[in-house]
């Protein structure tokens, strides 16, 4: 029964707040307009116990198990004032706790509104085929892997899933951040939380709930978010004993100065408020810019690691580069070509090598021809015969060896093609040079500009590793205007060369990598990043997600971290200098009272609240 | 063993954590080391014992000390 009353107290605190204010108007106009006094004091009394019975209750629970919370300093605070009957004080401090209580609340809920979009994508129900065949609405807690279920336009995938049958076309920007709808047949992965635009999907659940890919996110996202960096957690237990030390000290400020006021006011000013709150409010609010636009940070000591980056790992091919080698020039020399191209189809067909795939792709259709007496020379490329002709396929030491005639014409051209940074096919018919083509992997598009932003947001090194050879290297760093490059390695020297960076010049590291061959040195760096779009291992290996891979979302990542920072340390200072000004006015000076202490108190809170807001808006 | 997830009404004051958090750790048969609970996205998470716990006493802890529970799972 008394917990009933407590609850509903405290469910309607907003419309208390309301007549509480109300009340101290009319007891104000009652004293300043008519003279009223006998209006004014009840209504200002009414107004006081009105109000401070909501504050009381949290009081009191929080007692219960052992906590000073901030309610039991303004209950205790109040009540003095009541003890000394200055209930205009009581009034306007109950009444400016609880309103400020509700602007909290209203502000809160933007700073988390960002996040809350996030996990309200999360699909809630799913049509589920039941022991009699039919399909059925249920909520999607009651699906099982196994499962099969009917998927029909606009409605959201509720599971991760393989298609049974049908086809449709799926938004699936919620995981990958690609607008653009993907087509899904037989056989192809569907993914909870990305939309079908059109068709009709029956698929079979294979993962459901938390374990698929959206769940995943959802679940780093809002750990991330209450996650707390090592300065947030000293703040947490520092208020755990600043709040009863306030308590204290107000005790022996009254036993000594046998002054009620004055202790009543050290209650009140010492809550603690903007400074616990101030810095998870920067936080959820960087995150949820984050969310918003693609990019996930996992948790506040990203945020710090991130925004003091000087060194910028990066690997090349899939991550700089795109990752499939293209064929950039091609010259002919002499007559015959069509045949000559035919041949070297058909010898390069029998290869796995990535430069073959990319000359067959140049080449396109083409007669072929029988190859015999294939031959792989090592470090070289391949010989064999096709109809009667020797024809050799590689680079220039084959053609060496094989006595090609290499003419003036065509060594000034394969010195060119090098000094681009291509890797070059030859090819000889009986031997004479008839091909030459550069094959390069081009640079991903934007990514020259998003490094520039990188370094205009101060990381200072931006450094290349690749198992390629040092040629390309040098020429891909030339064009992106990197700080460093280094070919040859592989990854567990990429591992030690992070390692090195780390712990011998105490540099902050972030390498950017594919989820699979560079782990470890993803591991190892402050941050790792890894590009493969919304897929397991990447977003179990980053400390930053990229949706989709977006090496574009990198500037945003970093200015957003380092924007963050800032805000939390804004937001610190701003705490720590109300307290500051607040106790030096309270000895210093004539004006400082009870009210007016919880009136900047307050303001302070949302001063905090409003400029964590900010981050919402932060773009790039 | 289970895990218990509750989704409370919007969290507002650092504090109510505080209190929460202790109202929780009273119970015998809750991992305590398990126990979170985020301000932010206002849920609480923790590792219980089902055989010395029953989840409806917890929620019924957590209503009693005034906010409100929007779903609450375990498994």
């Amino acid at each position: 029964m008394a917990s009933a009353v407590q609850r509903f107290i405290l469910s309607r605190k907003n419309q208390i707040a309301l007549i509480c204010g109300i009340l101290i108007a009319v007891g104000f106009t009652a004293h300043l307009g008519f003279g009223n006094e006998r209006i004014t004091l009840w209504a200002l009394v009414t107004a006081s116990v009105l109000g401070v019975a909501p504050i009381a209750i949290q009081a009191f629970q929080a007692l219960r198990f052992k906590v000073v919370s901030i309610d039991v300093l303004v209950t205790i605070a109040v009540g003095g004032a009541f003890f000394i009957r200055n209930f205009e004080e009581s009034a306007i401090v109950t009444f400016l706790f609880l309103f400020g209580a509700y602007l909290e609340q209203r502000t809160l809920n933007k700073t988390r509104a960002a996040i809350k979009e996030l996990t309200e994508m999360a699909p809630e129900s799913a049509l589920k085929q039941m022991e009699n065949g039919e399909f059925e609405e249920v909520d999607v807690d009651e699906v099982d892997e196994g499962d099969i279920l009917l998927v029909k336009t606009g409605d959201k995938i509720p599971v991760d899933g393989t298609v049974l049958t049908g086809e449709g076309a799926i938004n699936e920007a919620s995981i990958t951040g690609e607008s653009l709808p993907v087509e899904k047949e037989k056989g192809s992965n569907v993914f909870a939380g990305t939309i079908l635009d059109n068709g009709t999907l029956q698929i079979v659940a294979d993962r459901v709930g938390e374990d698929t890919t959206f769940g995943r996110i959802i679940e780093l996202v809002e750990e991330a978010q209450d996650s707390k960096s090592e300065a947030e957690r000293f703040i947490d237990r520092f208020a755990k004993y600043y709040t009863p030390a306030v308590l204290v000290i107000a005790a022996i400020v009254w036993l000594i100065s046998r002054n009620i006021e004055l202790a009543i006011t050290i209650l009140v000013l010492g809550c603690p408020g903007a400074l616990v709150i101030g810095v998870p409010v920067s936080n959820v609010a960087g995150i949820g810019n984050g969310a918003r636009h693609g990019v996930l940070l996992k948790g506040s000591e990203v945020i710090g690691d991130f925004s003091r980056l000087d060194t910028m790992i990066f690997d090349k091919t899939g991550t700089l580069t795109e990752g499939n080698p293209s064929v950039t020039e091609k010259i002919y020399y002499g007559e015959g070509m069509d045949r000559a191209l035919g041949y070297l189809a058909s010898v390069e067909r029998e290869s796995g090598h990535p430069l073959a795939k990319a000359v067959l792709k140049e080449i396109g259709e083409t007669s072929l021809y029988p190859v015999e007496n294939t031959e792989v020379i090592k470090g070289g490329g391949i010989t064999a015969t096709v109809r009667g002709s020797r024809i050799a396929v590689g680079n220039v030491a084959l053609m060496e060896r094989e006595g090609v005639h290499i003419s003036e014409e065509a060594a000034s051209d394969i010195a060119r093609l090098e000094e681009e940074g291509n890797s070059l096919v030859l090819a000889a018919v009986d031997g004479e040079l008839k091909v030459l083509m550069g094959i390069r992997d081009r640079i991903r598009s934007g990514v020259k500009d998003h490094l520039q932003s990188l370094k205009r947001l101060g990381v200072k090194n931006l450094v290349m590793l690749s198992g390629d050879n040092q040629g390309t290297v040098d020429a891909v760093s030339r064009e992106l205007g990197l700080t460093e490059a280094h070919g040859n390695m592989l990854p567990e020297d990429k591992a030690a060369y992070v390692k090195r960076l780390i712990e011998e010049e105490g540099r902050i590291v972030a390498f950017v990598g594919d989820g699979v061959n560079d782990s470890p040195s993803l591991a190892l760096a402050h941050i790792g990043i890894a590009m493969g779009g919304g897929t397991d291992v990447a977003i179990e290996t980053s400390d930053v997600v990229l949706m989709n891979s977006d090496f574009g979302r990198l500037p945003h990542a970093l200015g957003l971290t380092q924007a963050t920072a800032r805000n939390m340390r804004q937001n610190i200072f701003i705490a720590v200098g109300v307290v500051f000004f607040l106790l030096a006015a309270v000895f210093f000076s004539e004006w400082m009272n009870m009210s007016i202490g919880m009136l900047v108190h307050e303001g302070s809170i949302l001063v905090v609240i409003l400029n964590g807001m900010r981050l919402l808006r932060y773009s790039s | 063993m289970k895990t218990a997830t509750i989704q409370l009404e919007a969290l507002a004051c650092p504090s109510c954590v505080q209190k929460i958090e202790g109202a929780i750790k009273s119970f015998d048969g809750v991992e305590k080391d398990t126990l979170k609970i985020m301000f932010n996205s206002s849920k609480v998470k923790f590792d219980y014992d089902d055989g010395k716990l029953a989840l409806e006493d917890v929620e019924k802890a957590i209503t009693g000390l005034g906010y409100e529970i929007k779903k609450s799972q375990s498994k």
